[in-house]
């Protein structure tokens, strides 16, 4: 335990030793900062419009800010992670293969599963950082208008779910190679294949298009964790999602010890 | 305290190591030499855990490096040859982290710290980040964080590679007040190196081991016969007919000839037998001069160079 704390707290502070979480961060912020003001600002023009316009209120139906803000605003972020995410982890194992420094990590009197859920922890650290700075924009909408509170906090429940599922595979991808791009580009493709893979579904026989709706990332967080369910289905996805990952890192960690 | 058998690490069809087996005994520096890419990181990496050997046995301390590798682990120091650190981190910070994870208690660690970067000089760079380091000081830190548990075994790669000469005698008086505490394992292809620390040597020669013995006992076992070099002011035909009726005499020859008829002869004694001491008398009797007399020992670099070659010719 106390090495875990060790090597979470070595991780955290090599983010912010180096430029890598101000940047990410800062990107981060601006990109989902100006989605969010597109779609307030979309929002309220067509508010304004309807406000004027019996026929087009008619239209537009009943407009809910939670509706047309908030969970557009969930599946955004969501996206933004799936780009962002892999350029934080890339580095984790691949850094440390190439320079060599995991002759040491690994020379040293510490448990494979210490190192790595040390370093998963690192990472959700500065990931959550992340995400909580996204605040600000829901005090607006709450400034602004009446947004469902439930549906806010659902919403980034489920976003450090999805964020721990990609950093566990985005991690596991930089402990298979010494290549930080190599990394980066694999854990981006697997990631975004589970995002989409729901597309097929229609194409694809009954069951099997279950399956890959299932398995599918999307239908996990527009669904429900978006929308204010929090679904025990939907959670227990995104953690055997990361367990499974953990568990993959963990083996391919171990086999150094014992391919011949 | 180490003890390996057997062992041996195949790449592929390549073979890194075959078939090596040796001892070390607590307390004592064992010197491992042999030419690049002979075997002795793949050693060292088979005795830190940090790779699996393809067959074959090694233990530390009584615990195999396979079954029981995290007790292994907490009892060594490891430097690597490529000094691996993160070069993102202060070097008090570094070696806390370091200490940390190996174990060292939570209320000694900033004395212990402390304490190898004095014995490791490195108090000068206690604000630097190890990536502004040069690598003589990158050296230092990797020692240091190999030091910081106070381990009962010390594995070092080419710990003095890179350093400037009084880094490199400051290093070696270090690893030789190790020793007696601690048992060390220390990779060179620096011969004087071995010879000036270390009590036992292995030389290794692409992948096997071609001799196992202490410094001083290769250097008897391989000489045939004992040669000094003297240089005598006096008529080079009669010296030469002098000096070798000498009965322990086996051989003489001019080396160099000077001027004024002082000569540098190459004197070869018999083995065994203390020939030096006979030599004076003669020179004196003849009332020639004699300027200087030393006996050139076979050094290192022969007998390795020897060994190697000969393994070659096999």
């Amino acid at each position: 335990m106390k090495n875990f704390f060790l090597i979470f707290q070595k991780e955290l502070r090599s983010y912010f030793n180096s430029p890598i979480a101000f940047v990410v961060i800062t990107i981060f912020l601006i990109i989902s900062g100006y989605f969010f003001y597109n779609i307030f600002a979309t929002f309220s023009t067509i508010s304004f419009q309807a406000m004027t316009n019996a026929i087009l209120a008619r239209q537009y139906g009943q407009l809910n800010i939670t509706e047309m803000v908030v969970r557009p605003f969930f599946a955004n972020i969501s996206l933004f992670m799936l780009i962002m995410l892999p350029m934080l982890t890339m580095r984790i194992f691949s850094e440390e293969k190439k320079s060599g420094t995991i002759e040491l990590l690994l020379t040293y009197p510490v448990k494979d599963s210490e190192v790595i859920l040390g370093k998963f922890a690192g990472c959700m650290g500065i990931f959550t950082i992340m995400i909580l700075l996204t605040l600000p924009c829901m005090f607006l909408i709450e400034l602004f208008g009446e947004p469902e509170l439930g549906v806010v906090v659902s919403g980034y429940v489920g976003l450090f779910c999805m964020g721990a599922a990609f950093i566990s595979l985005g991690i596991f991808a930089s402990s298979v190679t010494e290549n930080q791009i190599v990394a980066a580009v694999v854990s981006f493709g697997f990631l975004l294949i589970f995002f989409m893979m729901g597309y097929s579904a229609g194409f694809a026989s009954e069951s099997i298009g279950d399956v890959l709706k299932y398995l599918s990332f999307m239908p996990h967080m527009y669904n429900s964790f978006a929308k204010g369910v929090l679904d025990t289905e939907d959670i227990m996805y995104y953690m055997l999602f990361t367990l499974f990952c953990i568990f993959l890192n963990m083996r391919s960690l171990e086999s150094k010890r014992w391919r011949g | 305290m180490i003890e390996v058998e057997n062992l041996t690490k195949k790449y592929g069809n390549a073979r890194g190591i075959n078939d090596v087996t040796f001892t070390v005994e607590k307390g004592e520096i064992l010197g491992f030499l042999g030419p690049n890419g002979a075997g002795k990181t793949t050693t060292m990496r088979i005795i830190t855990c940090f790779m699996p050997a393809t067959s074959g046995k090694a233990r530390v301390a009584g615990f195999d490096v396979f079954e029981d590798s995290l007790e292994v682990r907490k009892r060594i120091g490891y430097l690597p040859e490529s000094v691996p650190l993160y070069t993102d981190m202060q070097v008090p910070v570094y070696l806390e982290f370091v200490g940390g994870l190996k174990g060292v208690d939570r209320r000694e660690i900033k004395s212990r710290v402390g304490q190898v970067m004095d014995d490791c000089g490195l108090n000068g760079v206690a604000k630097k980040f190890i990536g502004e380091l040069s690598k003589g000081y990158r050296q230092r830190v990797g020692l240091a964080q190999a030091l910081i548990n106070d381990p009962e075994v010390l594995i070092l790669d080419e710990p003095t590679i890179g350093l400037d000469p009084k880094q490199i005698i400051e290093i070696r008086s270090l690893i030789k007040g190790l020793g007696g505490r601690r048992t060390v394992i220390l990779s060179t292809h620096i011969l004087p190196e071995v010879s000036m620390t270390c009590q036992r040597v292995i030389i290794i020669n692409e992948g096997r081991l071609v001799a196992v013995d202490t410094p001083q006992n290769l250097t008897a076992q391989l000489q045939r016969s004992q040669q000094f070099i003297v240089r005598i002011g006096g008529p080079e035909k009669e010296v030469l007919s002098e000096v070798g009726k000498i009965n322990t005499v086996s051989r003489v020859a001019v080396k160099e000839s000077g001027a004024d008829g002082i000569n540098s002869y190459l004197v070869e004694f018999k083995k065994d037998s203390d020939g030096g001491k006979d030599i004076a008398p003669v020179i004196v009797r003849k009332n020639w001069a004699l300027y200087e007399m030393r006996p050139i020992g076979m050094s290192l670099e022969d007998i390795f160079i020897k060994l190697v070659t000969e393994e070659k010719i096999h």
